[in-house]
């Protein structure tokens, strides 16, 4: 039966018609549907962005396709699109893990800096140590880091039931404050003209780059996560319990699953994940640590985990399409442009898509009838809008 | 056509269809004035459908509708209560901190500006009184018991002038004696020219205070006839269109093994209120043991500390002699206890992944289903399948979500997956609720061959009818006691419906009235 049918609008009597607007509930959605609700988003929100521009004294058109041109027709855009995906992809995969879960880890922010403060502490401090140890090390120091930070999280929720949304978050601050600490104090470079930077790294703690490009080992990271998370969640047992949880934790309590006992356990592998993308930034891009390890990724991580429904081959594609963005946004920067458009283009899209995805469950239909009170309610013409 | 004078309310020819399903088909129905008509049948039958149209929830698809001769088109609840239609759900309409006056005024258009609650008050008290409805006007709704609460809607409607009322299963809720108390206010409403249609598919009811029964069967009329020139056994068949039932071999099962036992158990509610007091009982192999009660009395604790899902507070609980109090749910499980719990789509499964997913709930882990710590899912698939064809599981496929599957598919999906571990102690609360008669006489059939290969069983349910047919003992349950346990010698209805109501012993009932 259905739910609820929404009569929405007034009928109108206009010449002896009667027409009627009602909002119904889909039963279901059409399966091409997810192919078609992105594309309608995007184009949405271009357009949301097109009015901004207008707005401002610039021509839509003119900066959406310098925008295209320069991140993907020329090869240093294409390069530089990789090297923001890297972070976005590595802190997506780690924030998708425990939305799957229905736990709100708002931290990977946070725990990229603390990811990236225990992966220069490696660097730093045992600099003799060969690149096949030091890279593993750092890794290893990174993911027990962000594994750590998002504990901190994540136990209050597992034994008290607090919200995990506002201590991850608060968590984020924490963590900033105490890269700033060492980046002001005690590592800061002397050499550094009393700007807030460590010292290099030795060049053993230097993820390898792609040829002569910017891109790092970080990028193949990242692919090696979603599609390991991907294996996880569908093929192990561990995987079926943080779907059945994520899906319904009542009936994960009564088959037996400690839902405590994953909360820690996924916080942990998402924590440690984000934690990887830290140390990916300062081993792979900056070579040294500094008061901004990231432009945002642990937040913008968010987003695009949502945008590719916590599907890890689609943020994979997500990720580099924000990279892409992010790109696009600099580049625009040189016309005088402002780089924010970038950031509101990517507001826009997460808006329209949640927009949209919440309309398509509904579908409107006009109904058209004779003027006669429909007592035989003559279905007339039933037009399906969207 | 024609229409009678004394006819307050005539529908004629009236269809609904949803997708998929066409809830009714050219169904003819009246109600005369000041008649009890008694609208009879199956879950599924197109009862509901059909008094949601006469309350303006839904619009017909065809045919039309006259009240006091007038062919009118209610196009909403507003609008049939201004035609003098009311209907009390099944599920109340209420706002729990409001009083009892407000929300009878609540969305009344009069008075315009200002509410006079104390002569509304004596209004609502003046209304509750004529027609036997005891209630405090100023009692907040929280407050109320389910039966008070149902009063509540009865003169709500009253209040708002309606001539006709609908309502939808009223003794669900109800105790046996409650249930009387409401068929006397139904006679008293008759008296004063007011006529009731009377939704239910419980035939006492029916042979008790109806005057005429429409019966339903697959969204048609079977048959609308007066309750005198009608026995009971012939509204059943006209209601099912065959008789049927399944009957519990008798087996002597007091000598077996008891498997659980619980000893003056208890445990609190989910508002830290006593759910159990001093539980005591014991199911022996072989054996299904009813618990007989008014939902709400503390089955659901009972259930849940038994399979862990809830702490007792103080006494044992032991399967085999060996003590199980307070185990984790995982614990219970693996020492034999399958459980089907009364919120089957909250509980049972997890809607949104697929039947296989759904049906390796509790075999994950298992070595048939998993290898080191993967899930064999080619296994599951088998298991899945076979698990589909031996229940007879109606679904799209084994990759559907299990959402999709219908209230008695789903059901036979989680007793089948329940069952398929060999427990030694199967608890199941209402598994029957909701199902049409096809259903549940399956999943009623499964529970018996249970039986019969010795497993015991804790069968909660509210359907006496059921309980009587498929226990071998009845234990009955009020405000978290055991009033008392028979066996299938000793019981009658009245008995058992006395102690469901809380009154311990017949002679008492009697002293009382």
């Amino acid at each position: 039966m259905l739910g609820t049918t929404v009569t929405r609008g007034k009928e109108k009597a206009a010449q002896g018609r009667t027409w009627k607007i009602r909002v119904e509930k889909r039963l279901e959605a059409p399966a091409w549907w997810n192919a078609v609700v992105p594309m309608i988003s995007i184009t949405l929100a271009l357009l949301f962005g097109a009015i901004f521009l207008k707005m401002t004294g610039y021509s839509p058109i003119k900066v959406y396709t310098i925008m295209f041109k320069d991140t993907f027709g020329t090869r240093y855009g294409i390069t530089e699109t990789l090297v923001k995906a890297s972070p976005l992809l590595l802190s997506a995969v780690g924030v998708s893990i425990a939305f799957r879960m229905q736990l709100w880890n708002i931290g990977a922010e946070g725990q990229i800096y603390v990811g990236a403060l225990a992966a220069s502490w490696v660097a730093l401090t045992f600099t003799d140590l060969p690149a096949y140890i030091m890279i593993p090390a750092m890794m290893i120091a990174a993911a027990f880091a962000g594994g750590l930070w998002a504990f901190l999280g994540s136990a209050p929720r597992a034994i008290w039931g607090v919200n995990e949304i506002i201590t991850t978050l608060m968590l984020n601050y924490i963590a900033i404050f105490c890269v700033e600490y060492f980046v002001y104090g005690p590592w800061r470079d002397p050499l550094s003209f009393l700007f807030p930077l460590s010292p290099v790294f030795p060049k053993s703690a230097w993820l390898p780059c792609f040829g002569n490009t910017r891109i790092h080992l970080g990028l193949v990271f990242g692919i090696v996560a979603a599609l390991a998370v991907g294996l996880l969640l569908s093929r192990t047992k561990w995987g079926y319990e943080i779907r059945v949880i994520g899906e319904n934790p009542d009936a994960a309590r009564y088959s037996g699953m400690s839902i405590s006992r994953n909360i820690i356990l996924v916080m942990l592998l998402s924590g440690a994940i984000s934690g990887i993308a830290g140390m990916c930034e300062v081993s792979g891009i900056i070579h040294r640590l500094q008061a901004q390890v990231s432009a945002g990724y642990g937040y913008t991580a968010i987003i695009v985990a949502w945008l590719a429904k916590l599907h890890p081959i689609g943020i994979i594609i997500v990720s580099f399409l924000f990279g892409g963005l992010l790109v696009a946004g600099y580049s625009v920067q040189i016309y005088g442009i402002p780089a924010d458009i970038a950031t509101m283009l990517q507001g826009s899209l997460l808006f329209f898509v949640l927009g949209v995805e919440a309309l398509a469950r509904y579908r409107i239909r006009i109904i058209r009838s004779s003027p006669e009170p429909a007592h035989h309610a003559t279905p007339g013409v039933a037009r399906k809008i969207t | 056509m024609p229409q009678k004078e004394e006819n307050i309310i005539e529908m004629h020819g009236i269809t609904k269809r949803f997708p998929g399903v066409l809830a009714n088909e050219n169904i003819d129905f009246s109600v005369s004035c000041g008649e009890i008509h008694a609208l009879l049948g199956e879950n599924g039958a197109g009862k509901s459908t059909l008094m949601n149209i006469l309350s303006g929830l839904y619009k017909p698809d065809e045919g039309e509708i006259f009240v006091r001769g007038r062919r009118i088109q209610i196009g909403s609840p507003r609008h049939a209560i201004d035609s003098g239609i009311g209907m009390v759900h099944q599920h109340f309409r209420l706002v729990e901190n409001f009083s009892v006056s407000q929300n009878i005024t609540l969305g009344m258009s009069t008075p315009r500006f200002r509410l006079d609650m104390t002569a509304i008050e004596d209004e609502v008290s003046a209304l509750s009184k004529k027609y036997g409805l005891q209630l405090d006007p100023r009692a907040e709704i929280w407050q109320l018991s389910v039966g008070e609460q149902q009063r509540v809607e009865i003169v709500k409607m009253l209040y708002r002038g309606a001539d006709v009322l609908i309502l939808d299963e009223p003794t669900a809720v109800l105790t046996p004696q409650e249930a009387r108390e409401l068929f006397a206010t139904l006679d008293r409403m008759k008296a004063t020219g007011r006529s009731i249609i009377f939704i239910t598919h419980k035939l006492d009811e029916v042979m008790h205070v109806a005057d005429r029964v429409t019966v339903l069967r697959g969204g048609r009329v079977a048959e609308t006839v007066n309750k005198k020139d009608v026995t009971s056994r012939q509204l059943a068949s006209l209601m099912v269109g065959k008789e049927h039932s399944a009957v519990l071999p008798d087996k002597d099962t007091l000598q077996s093994e008891p498997v659980l036992t619980l000893s003056d158990v208890t445990a609190y509610g989910d508002r830290g209120t006593t759910a159990l007091d001093g539980i005591s009982l014991e199911v022996r192999a072989g054996e299904i043991l009813g618990v007989a009660g008014v939902a709400g009395n503390g089955q659901r604790e009972l259930t849940e500390v038994i399979t862990g899902l809830r702490r007792a507070h103080s006494g044992t609980i032991s399967l085999h002699e060996q003590d199980i109090t307070n185990k984790t749910p995982l614990e219970i499980i693996n020492s034999g206890v399958s459980y089907v719990p009364e919120d089957r789509y909250g509980t049972g499964i997890a809607p949104n992944l697929s039947i296989v997913d759904n049906i390796i709930l509790k075999s994950y882990r298992s070595r048939v289903t998993s290898k080191g710590p993967f899930i064999d899912y080619d296994a599951a698939k088998r298991q899945a399948k076979e698990l589909v064809e031996r229940f007879q599981v109606k679904t799209a496929g084994i990759h559907s979500e299990a959402r999709l599957l219908s209230g008695g598919n789903a059901q036979k999906l989680l007793l089948g997956r329940e069952i398929s571990s060999d427990p030694k102690l199967l608890v199941a609360a209402y598994p029957t609720r909701g199902l049409d008669i096809g259903a549940a006489e399956a999943i009623r059939s499964i529970l018996i061959n249970q039986r019969n290969q010795g497993v015991a069983i804790l069968l909660i349910s509210e359907d006496l009818d059921e309980l009587i047919r498929l226990s071998d003992r009845i234990a009955i349950m009020f405000e978290g006691k055991i009033m008392g346990t028979l066996n299938r010698d000793e019981w009658d209805i009245e008995h058992i419906g006395l102690l469901m109501a809380g009154v311990p012993d017949i002679q008492d009932e009697e002293a009382l009235t």
